[in-house]
């Protein structure tokens, strides 16, 4: 096994290149479980948090910019915290301050585990990964890159270098269901955006799919009986009825975590919540 | 740096520390302990969970069993031991000892860690910012309340001495 600390994004692309499998690794809070119990034992491990770029963001109106190595911790508060409440909201329920000051958005992309917290706040973001190689940079909607389980489309000689957002204007919430309410993987969760620049509600689930889902009949359903450019109505039945839609485009399923009943009631109960919050 | 013949040097509490013939793979707390001497941060669930590890790495805290000690290389890594200026207690140390926040001591070091870290960023944190701060440190025989009593009575006497 072989530790390599490159300081620069190029540097770690031609390490990469000349290291084919290696392990990427920033925050360690997925990787190094696995080393410390013995589940693997990687050749190579090249760590990226020397590399200064991965840990900068950039707010523009036009676009927000986040590096793979940014911890959740700067998420939580300050201007990424005000650009992307949603964003904010998930990561303050990663793991523990601990985990929060060393696992990153790279991170989440890199495992993209359903449970991710990260993930379905790019879905309903409709966030671009950036992904770095000798050939450049390859730009690939979120909904491209996770292709399932503990899968993505990153291709061997690539690092997940950013992740790109167009900037919304509304409402935006994360809100997650686990088996207590603090250090927990999530059960199901659920995020919401509202646009009301292209009069667009997005929703994305957490944790009841191979993949982060987008229930996009609900939103075409929703879009028909509201008027997204605006604030939406705090319409009860219009909320029981866009919830409903929600939880039926969730594909849960029973595991050590919980049933697939319970995962598709809570979706269908925060769908309702984050509605509803997003009509005041 | 490859696998038998890992050789790299770690700043520990503002001293240079030379890791010679580790595994490459180990981890922090690991290599703080049966590497360095320092016994300290404890290991207990080695998956971050439990917050018995932690220590400040470039000024953040962190689980050292999450972390990959050569990937330390170059930062600033403070434990337990290195808190103290005079080699002996901190105002926090006392604090603990003081208000009964120590049972069988385990969770102490890296409950300690964490005050430190919490009171250097926030200097009068409210009740729930304390329980926050401290979520990720888990404690099974103390009890909270002798703990955030010692967090409360170190804010008091700091505040007193900025007077």
């Amino acid at each position: 096994m072989s530790v390599y600390m490159p300081t620069t994004v190029d540097e770690a692309v031609t390490l990469l290149v000349d290291n084919p499998g290696a392990r990427l690794l920033t925050g360690g809070t997925d990787t190094m479980v696995e080393v410390n119990f013995n589940h693997l034992k990687p050749e190579t491990v090249i760590g990226l948090r020397r590399v200064a770029s991965l840990r900068e963001f950039t707010i523009t109106p036009q676009r927000i910019d986040i590096g793979a190595g940014v911890p959740y911790a700067r998420m939580e508060t300050g201007p990424l915290a005000e650009a992307l409440p949603a964003l904010a909201a998930a990561a303050r329920t990663v793991g523990s301050p601990q985990i929060r000051a060393a696992g990153t958005l790279g991170g989440n992309l890199g495992t993209c585990s359903p449970a991710g917290d990260g993930l379905p706040v790019l879905a309903a973001l409709d966030a671009v990964v950036n992904l770095r190689s000798p050939r450049g940079i390859r730009a690939v909607p979120f909904q491209e890159f996770m292709v399932g389980v503990k899968r993505n489309s990153r291709h061997a000689d690539e690092i997940i270098e950013s992740v790109s957002i167009t900037p919304t204007t509304g409402y935006q919430d994360y809100a997650k269901v686990g088996v207590r309410n603090a250090m927990v993987i999530s059960v199901a969760s659920v995020c919401l955006v509202h646009d009301r620049t292209t009069a667009s509600v997005r929703i994305a689930l957490g944790a009841v799919g191979p993949t982060i889902i987008r229930a996009g009949e609900a939103e075409t359903w929703l879009a028909a009986q509201v008027d997204a450019s605006t604030t939406l109505p705090p319409d009860d039945g219009i909320a029981t009825e866009f919830a409903r839609r929600v939880a039926a485009e969730a594909r849960p399923i029973d595991d050590h975590r919980s049933t697939a009943a319970y995962r598709r009631h809570a979706i269908q109960t925060l769908a309702r919540r984050l509605y509803l919050r997003s009509t005041k | 740096m490859t696998d038998t013949t890992a050789f790299y040097d770690l700043v520990v509490n503002g001293k240079r520390r030379e890791v010679r013939d580790s595994w490459i793979g180990e981890s922090l707390l690991y290599v703080l302990r049966e590497r360095l001497g320092l016994m300290g941060s404890k290991g207990a669930c080695e998956q971050g969970e439990c917050g018995s590890c932690t220590v400040l790495l470039d000024g953040d805290a962190v689980c050292s069993c999450l972390v990959l000690a050569a990937s330390a290389v170059g930062s600033d890594v403070v434990t337990v031991e290195g808190l103290a200026s005079d080699g002996l207690t901190t105002d926090v140390q006392q604090a603990f000892v003081e208000q009964g926040a120590v049972q069988c001591g385990f969770c102490t070091p890296g409950l300690i860690v964490a005050v430190h870290h919490l009171l250097d960023h926030n200097p009068d944190p409210s009740a729930i910012e304390v329980k926050e701060a401290l979520s990720g440190n888990i404690c099974r025989c103390t009890g909270y309340g002798r703990i955030f009593a010692a967090v409360e009575s170190v804010v008091a006497v700091r505040k007193g001495a900025a007077k």
